[in-house]
């Protein structure tokens, strides 16, 4: 692409982002930024010094231990020694323990497994560790769970039902998710991270929320909601929390809700388009999450990783793209993490 | 300091000023080696003598002044007074 061209995208990218949640699109020192970071012929971008942010985590240490199915090396080590190479060969900021099967349903039938990997952690790092997983509401539908399942049930249009099976799944899920969450009460967790809200649209997103309003108003532990995309599809369309109908909300909507229900970090994310180029995905991902932290009273970590935040899917990331991606979250967007 | 809910400018003023050092220091990794020895908080190198896990949560927890989960917890079991909400 030419320099030009590369302007063209950033500038369509933005206008795009800013059209589809009615927020402001980047100014033209923003954008000129992008333009400059995609054109650069360095290899590695990064960010001014004294810019730096913190890195918060998700998938616990799959990288290392799993397959390809988490982008893991599929190393030979546990669990335990995962954690401490990513804090201490990796220096992350936080890290995680959580299941390899990260969903809430699978992992909590072994969860004094992770209490003790938790507690043992504890004594050996440093950098808090979390506590994550996911909601994923999908494992209760049929076949996987009990629940009928409303993507079968909409095609035939029985919206009713599909909304029924919808509010009695998601009770079923948040209440397993709460159970989870004060499983990790008193093995000294610093916080949890309810990864990927909203996976399977608005009634994950309010069964997140309101185990996060529970979690944060009754216990110690601090809840991070990192959500899996940018809008929270309706497949209900009536859900709504504190009066606010979840169905349609865009990230800087998303943030607010996570925010009243007491969240400490909120972790929005933007989809790629694969027919675009990465300075229209990036412009576009930026202009987002500045929406988010414009407002925002907590901090906000930005997903950047496998096909979110600006960086294409592929299944070893190119380096290029993941650190303008990065730094552009940063510098642009005003994130306070990654 | 964000698991406080702190914004990153917010959590590292705060930190800057319980380490006294600069805002630019917290990311120098050459000042915070030697600053993190001397504050006996953990290094990321295996060095021994210096605090390591809950050691170095414990005197972080004193420093920066704030509440850590497993730090309590240790405080619990030993019958060391834990730090009130």
């Amino acid at each position: 692409m030419t320099p030009d061209e590369v302007r063209r995208d950033v500038l369509e990218g933005s206008a795009a982002a800013a059209a589809k949640a009615k927020i402001p699109a980047l100014d033209e020192n923003e954008c000129e930024y992008i333009v400059d970071m995609m054109c650069s012929p360095s290899r590695i971008w990064g960010v001014e010094r004294g810019h730096e942010a913190v890195m918060s985590k998700d998938g616990g240490t799959n990288t290392l231990i799993s397959s390809r199915l988490s982008c893991g090396v599929a190393a030979p080590i546990g669990r335990e020694a995962a954690v401490r190479l990513f804090e201490t060969a990796f220096a992350f900021d936080t890290m995680e323990v959580g299941h390899l099967d990260y969903s809430v349903k699978p992992s909590k039938f072994i969860v004094s497994v992770k209490q003790e990997h938790m507690e043992l952690l504890q004594h050996t790092t440093i950098l808090p560790l979390f506590y994550g997983f996911m909601p994923n509401l999908g494992l209760y539908y049929q076949p996987d769970g009990s629940y009928p399942n409303p993507s079968d049930l909409l095609p035939m249009g029985k919206i009713e039902e599909a909304r029924r099976a919808q509010e009695e799944a998601l009770e079923v899920c948040q209440a397993d998710v709460m159970w989870q969450s004060k499983m990790m009460i008193g093995t000294g967790a610093d916080a949890l991270n309810y990864d990927t809200v909203a996976s399977t649209g608005d009634a994950e997103f309010l069964a997140a929320l309101r185990a996060t309003e529970e979690i944060t108003s009754t216990t110690d532990l601090p809840v991070q909601v990192s959500m899996a995309s940018e809008m929270v599809l309706g497949f209900h369309g009536q859900l709504e929390y504190r009066g606010t109908r979840l169905a349609g909300l865009w990230p800087h909507q998303q943030m607010k809700l996570a925010e009243a229900a007491g969240a400490s970090i909120f972790g929005p994310v933007v989809n790629n388009n694969s027919r675009k180029s990465c300075a229209w995905n990036i412009a576009r991902a930026v202009t987002f999450v500045k929406a988010c932290t414009t407002d925002a009273k907590i901090p906000i970590h930005a997903n950047v990783g496998g096909g979110v935040g600006g960086v294409p899917m592929c299944e070893v990331s190119p380096l290029d793209i993941v650190t303008r991606a990065s730094a552009a979250m940063i510098e642009v967007g005003k994130a306070d993490g990654l | 300091m964000q698991l406080k809910k702190m914004r990153l400018g917010e959590a590292k003023r705060y930190v800057a000023d319980r380490l006294h050092c600069s805002l630019l220091d917290l990311t120098d990794s050459t000042v915070m080696r030697t600053l993190r020895e001397e504050l006996d908080i953990g290094v990321v190198t295996g060095a021994p003598g210096i605090a390591k896990g809950l050691e170095a949560k414990a005197r972080i927890a004193e420093l920066l002044d704030v509440r850590i989960n497993c730090v309590e917890r240790l405080k619990r079991k030993t019958g060391i007074p834990v730090r009130s909400l």
